[in-house]
């Protein structure tokens, strides 16, 4: 599904990411954890094609596609979702009007029919049931006026809508509470399929006891150190992250 | 070289002034302005005597009067004697005689719009059955108006079968000594339209140039009239969505509005004039003076302006709060791409009890654009209770064009209570990541976010007219960004 070669990444001419491997297979869920500033947040900018991240050098392939070489809404449009740390307000523009926007630009690529309003609500119904949103909330202006919660779940109900084959969770468990996680990860998990990869990047590992993922790595200094199963996250969460930058600087 | 190039414009001049035939059958005046051309314009439209005085007092004082330069735009000086300010309905001779004819770049721009087909021929000119389409739509509305007792019909219609009406309203919301332009269309204005609803009549639908067939060709000196008598509604559109293929060329309109006691007027513009060229080459000058006077008590005059096309801008639509407990409402949109110029605003007089007034004003500039809010609120110490709210955002795309802000509030009223906000903001980066994010296109992505900062202005306009005005901002937007 994706496979991500020797990436490097400067941001106004400082190198972030310093020759980043990922592979994630079809139906994978893959963790990235890692300090703060060690470049996770970077790797999901990358990903979705967002502008200000130079590739000096390496490779992404999507699909077998040069996913480099597309545009962001090209990325959205073959199937590529981020869920943002931080989702952006559109004052004036309607949560449901954008969603339906980018759900019929997606269609159109696809060579599918377009969904009209009512098609649209018949949709989204259940989808925001598991996510606890109520009706309201689709005509209200995206983002505006959100609580941080109401965010984080918005994205998860723009990814269910919009059903991607990967989807990357940038620190969509920031600033959750218990019960705001539950219902993130209850609408992740309802979205995994052999045919759909996710890359969870996240500082915490709460949200891993709720989102099993297949693969953990650690990511230090722009380059991933340590990969392993569920259980290196439980090793992090117990001793932090100190003993693998020591672990990597006496290698 | 300079005396040479005198001579040569002198004799160029001598020969327009031979030219000069006051030939009442002839159907254009060569260009200039003077006492006899408007006699003859006065002539030519049978106007009555007190209408062909008040024309030349206008045009008198005008001669005494400077054009204005405090509003922040610029051209060159306009040259008042090259203009021709009369010429006939053009023929329907020349009119294309299909759509064949006409500009494909015109017709792509009505598909954009959504414009109707037969709409479209209308628009561009188009001399066959589908004007005539439009005509009989227009004669089964006006059968349905004259039952209800409302006069809707041309100003020179007004003045030949209402000039009661015309003497006892005209000029009483705008003066002809006002300003500058609004003295120049009074001495030479040559049609418009006419409205008059009558007591406690609440006008069946809403009216629309779009219904006038001869709306089209009403030229540059537009002069349109609305009375609403004491308890009457009326909702007037005025609608042109067609770009207007023409060079530097002035329009000078007078809007005037009145409501009596308990009346309500709400105006609605959908400007579209042709704004120039991307490098500013051609375009109107759209300077119109537009005012509505809440003469009577509880009255009501709401002003919704969307204006994306001309080359420069200057109009301020306000409203004299007269009345007690009358209410002045103001909303726009006003978009500056390429290198179009606005300066724009309103007016709010306060002279009544309890008058209340909204200000919300939306500036767009793209390109090179300059676009400049110019407001005045003014209490006087009668408007006890007095209440204003403004709101003024601003939003930018790119780094070339440029927003400004100059509102005046006067408060001599200490009961008076007035509220002014304002914002100037830029489409971020991160707002257009997002859409695209979702799938949608760089330019859908702009006119999404275009369209949600116009959203409180867009809901004051009557339904089919807002969809219109979306589809135009994306269209005046185009190439914006990217």
């Amino acid at each position: 599904m994706l496979k991500v070669e020797n990436l490097h990444v400067s941001v106004k001419g400082t190198p972030i990411l310093k020759g980043l491997s990922l592979s994630v297979g079809a139906g994978e869920i893959h963790a990235i954890m890692g300090p703060n500033g060690s470049g996770k947040s970077t790797l999901a900018s990358v990903l979705a094609g967002k502008d200000g991240y130079e590739v000096t050098s390496g490779s992404v392939q999507y699909r077998g596609q040069d996913l480099l070489e597309m545009l962001p809404e090209e990325r959205a449009r073959a199937g590529v979702f981020l869920a943002f740390q931080y989702p952006i307000e559109i004052p004036g523009v309607n949560n449901a009007y954008l969603l339906k926007a980018g759900l019929n630009a997606q269609r159109a690529a696809n060579g599918q029919p377009q969904v009209d309003a009512f098609e649209f609500m018949r949709l989204i119904k259940s989808k925001m049931e598991l996510m606890q949103i109520s009706k309201e909330f689709l005509n209200r202006s995206v983002n505006e006026g959100f609580s941080g919660g109401e965010k984080k779940r918005n994205e998860i109900l723009q990814m269910l809508m919009l059903e991607p084959a990967l989807a990357v969770l940038d620190e969509t468990d920031s600033g959750l509470d218990v019960d705001a996680l539950k219902i993130v990860a209850a609408g992740v998990n309802s979205l995994r399929s052999p045919e759909r990869s996710m890359v969870l990047v996240t500082h915490y590992e709460r949200l891993l006891e709720l989102i099993v993922p297949d693969r953990v790595h650690v990511l230090a200094d722009g380059r991933i150190v340590k990969s392993g199963d569920r259980t290196l996250a439980r090793e992090l969460d117990e001793r932090g992250y100190d003993w693998i930058q020591a672990e990597v600087a006496s290698a | 070289m300079a005396t040479d190039s005198d001579q040569l414009s002198a004799l160029v001049k001598q020969k327009y002034r031979h030219g000069f035939v006051t030939d009442i059958e002839q159907d254009t005046v060569p260009p200039g302005l003077s006492e006899d051309v408007i006699r003859f314009i006065s002539a030519k439209k049978g106007e009555p005597e007190f209408l062909t005085e008040w024309r030349l007092k206008a045009y008198r004082h005008w001669l005494t009067m400077h054009e204005p330069t405090w509003a922040h735009v610029r051209y060159e000086p306009i040259d008042y004697q090259s203009i021709s300010y009369y010429s006939a309905p053009k023929s329907k001779d020349d009119a294309p005689k299909s759509l064949d004819e006409v500009d494909p770049k015109l017709l792509e721009t009505y598909d954009k719009l959504g414009i109707p087909l037969h709409e479209r021929a209308r628009l561009a000119g188009v001399a066959v059955d589908a004007v005539f389409d439009s005509v009989s739509v227009a004669t089964t509305f006006k059968a349905k108006l004259a039952e209800a007792g409302v006069i809707f019909c041309s100003f020179s219609e007004a003045v030949r079968n209402h000039p009661e009406l015309v003497e006892k309203y005209l000029g009483t919301v705008v003066p002809t000594r006002d300003n500058f332009f609004a003295a120049l269309n009074s001495a030479v204005f040559t049609d418009g339209s006419f409205v008059y609803i009558p007591k406690g009549v609440r006008c069946p639908m809403e009216l629309s140039t779009y219904f006038r067939i001869n709306a089209a060709n009403t030229g540059q000196f537009e002069r349109t009239l609305i009375v609403a008598d004491e308890g009457s509604h009326v909702s007037y559109l005025e609608g042109c969505t067609a770009p207007m293929r023409d060079e530097n060329q002035l329009h000078a309109a007078v809007v005037e509005l009145v409501a009596l006691d308990n009346a309500q007027i709400k105006y609605s513009t959908v400007q579209n004039w042709y704004p120039g060229d991307e490098n500013g080459v051609g375009g109107i000058y759209n300077f119109v003076t537009k005012r509505g006077d809440c003469r009577g008590v509880n009255s009501k005059i709401s002003w919704t302006q969307v204006e994306t096309g001309s080359a420069i801008t200057w109009k301020y639509p306000s409203c004299i709060l007269r009345g007690d407990n009358s209410v002045g409402e103001f909303y726009s949109v006003a978009v500056t791409n390429n290198y179009q110029q606005a300066d724009t605003g309103t007016k709010m007089i306060h002279i009544g009890q309890n008058t209340r007034s909204t200000i919300i004003s939306k500036g767009i500039s793209a390109g090179h654009g300059q676009n400049a809010y110019r407001g005045l609120v003014r209490i006087l110490p009668t408007a006890k209770g007095a209440r204003n709210y403004t709101q003024c955002d601003s939003l930018l795309l790119g780094d070339q064009c440029g927003a400004h802000t100059f509102p005046y509030i006067e408060s001599r009223e200490r009961s008076a209570n007035v509220e002014h906000e304002a914002t100037t903001s830029k489409i971020s980066e991160d707002q257009l990541f997002y859409c695209r994010q979702r799938g949608l296109s760089e330019e859908d992505a702009v006119n999404m976010i275009v369209n949600g900062f116009c959203r409180e202005v867009f809901k004051e306009l009557p339904m089919e007219f807002a969809v219109e005005a979306q589809n135009l901002l994306n269209v005046s937007l185009e190439g914006a960004v990217g």
